[in-house]
């Protein structure tokens, strides 16, 4: 494999691990979240569905002892939706719950990263998402942090 | 012949009608929405979601109300929704290692990595009614305290440190896991199988086992290694795109319990595991499953099968409270058919034992 292959090759891995943290953050976005930014955007391109929105179930998964063999533990509501821009870019988007509406937004956001001159204002989006989460979970692990143990050992008697 | 009887629509139709009026209530009152349902009354939500083996707040808060908070009628409408939808696919295990931690305590181990984090928790409370939850008295938020960053390291591999206790349960190669929505249940079935079950099993019914089993009906040994409660990531493997994306997080608990040790010629004694996983906050039915999980291994280990906590067959079989009620509630159907067979039957014994009865009289009488 010649070098030039490699580094097309991690571009493309870079690339895929881009857009895999940007759905993860559009799965967790609250569908308030995407219609304020999409409601900022200007020129709003035209989006054609091409799948959904549609509600189906995942089967969720856990692990024997937290780390042994698979299990199928219960099933989660997902709702998907694909779209298509005028250029033919596919987005897709999925997320717990059942709310259409926030799927189709996720899956035009998608295929709104995927385009160059839109990317930045997705990461915008992508990173303000990002920082209410990191906010949330902090909060979240600070109060659980106070109601930590703090052992103490009593000392009885003189010696 | 067999007579069709038909009529009741108007009665059932008015049931139902009556029905609504009751489950609305005094109309002075607010209605309760399904918000306040998922905020106020979280942990039936989220038994109704466990049993149901659907994750969806929402739709299990609206189950709850719409069955007029009858949790087991509630779980049986959001099975029911469940089997309107479209399976789209198998989510990659979630990752309970790394889990955003709310709660986190072990009896085995005093001081260990991550701490013991008590979290949103009834232990230690007085269990006395609190009259000030008669009103609505503002609520102090909840205090906080720097988050040292530590890792919560899991118990079983502390202890598998020392390499005194079995692996988390592995099953041999190219088992691929089982799905009881997919498959009838056939007996002797999996652990993979079994703990599918059990994670829907009725928390009534598994915390009864698991107490028999403390009771000396099967006696395992138990020591809560850990439970733990929090948030996990869902992720899904997308072909298309070649890569797995998160569909964001659910919260499950999770009960990794220690058990007496077990040992052979071959390997050297090491305490064995029972596991219990479940969705939402339902610390009860995660021990309880544990528990019993442990009891269902009787025959990997060797031992006496002595107890109704081990007997695969009774414990799965029974543990689905969906199909218990429905098999129990089915009694109050009309049986009028069937039970008129029986009283013909039984009128026709009645007679023969009458004159049966009549002949020794006259024969003692002559």
């Amino acid at each position: 494999m010649t070098s030039t292959q490699k580094s097309a090759e991690s571009a493309a891995k870079g690339a895929a691990g881009e857009r895999q943290r940007a759905m993860g953050l559009l799965a967790k976005a609250s569908r308030a979240e995407l219609q304020a930014a999409w409601d900022t955007i200007g020129d709003k391109p035209a989006a054609q569905p091409v799948r959904g929105p549609e509600t189906g179930l995942v089967m969720v998964r856990g692990r024997i002892g937290g780390g042994g063999a698979p299990f199928n533990l219960g099933e989660a509501t997902v709702t998907r939706a694909s779209i298509r821009l005028e250029d033919g870019t596919v987005g897709h988007g999925q997320s717990l719950g059942t709310d259409p509406v926030k799927a189709r937004l996720a899956a035009t956001f998608d295929a709104l990263f995927q385009q160059p001159a839109r990317k930045a204002d997705v990461e915008t989006l992508l990173d303000a998402i990002a920082a209410r989460i990191a906010d949330e979970d902090a909060e979240k692990a600070r109060q659980t942090a106070a109601t930590r143990v703090d052992f103490f050992t009593m000392v009885r008697g003189e010696d | 012949m067999y007579v069709a009887v038909k009529g009741g629509e108007a009665a059932i139709s008015n049931a139902h009608r009556l029905l609504a009026d009751r489950r609305r209530g005094d109309r002075s009152l607010p209605a309760i929405g399904i918000e306040q349902i998922v905020a106020q009354l979280g942990l039936a939500v989220d038994r109704v979601m466990a049993e149901a083996s659907l994750y969806d707040r929402a739709l299990a808060a609206l189950a709850v109300r719409q069955a007029r908070g009858d949790m087991i009628e509630a779980i049986f409408i959001l099975r029911a929704y469940r089997t309107t939808l479209p399976r789209f696919g198998y989510s990659k295990p979630v990752e309970t290692g790394v889990m955003l931690v709310e709660r986190r305590v072990s009896a085995t181990y005093k001081d260990l990595p991550g701490g013991q984090l008590l979290g949103p928790t009834f232990d230690y409370t007085h269990r006395l009614l609190d009259p000030s939850l008669l009103g609505d008295e503002p609520v102090d938020t909840a205090l906080e305290r720097d988050e040292p960053g530590e890792p919560v390291m899991r118990v079983s591999d502390i202890l598998a440190g020392e390499g005194l206790v079995e692996d988390d349960g592995n099953l041999p190669e190219g088992h691929v896991a089982g799905d009881l929505t997919r498959e009838p249940l056939e007996f002797p079935m999996a652990r993979d199988l079994r703990l599918q079950a059990l994670a829907r099993g009725d928390e009534g019914f598994l915390l009864a086992l698991g107490y028999s089993t403390q009771r000396g009906y099967a006696r395992t040994h138990p020591f809560v290694g850990e439970v733990r409660i929090g948030e996990v990531e869902v992720e899904l493997d997308m072909p298309e795109l070649g890569f797995s994306v998160s569909l964001g997080r659910i919260q499950v608990t999770e009960c990794q319990m220690v058990n007496q040790f077990k040992g052979s010629a071959k390997n050297p004694p090491q305490f064995t595991r029972g596991y219990g996983l479940v969705f939402g906050q339902s610390e009860r039915k995660a021990m309880a499953m544990s528990l019993v999980d442990r009891a269902l291994r009787a025959e990997e280990f060797g031992e006496d099968i002595v107890a109704p906590a081990q007997d695969e067959e009774f414990v799965i079989s029974h543990s689905d409270n969906v199909q218990a009620t429905g098999f129990v509630e089915h009694l109050k159907l009309p049986h009028y058919v069937d039970f008129q067979a029986e009283l013909d039957l039984v009128r026709r014994m009645r007679r023969e034992y009458e004159e049966r009865a009549d002949a020794v009289m006259r024969d003692a009488a002559e």
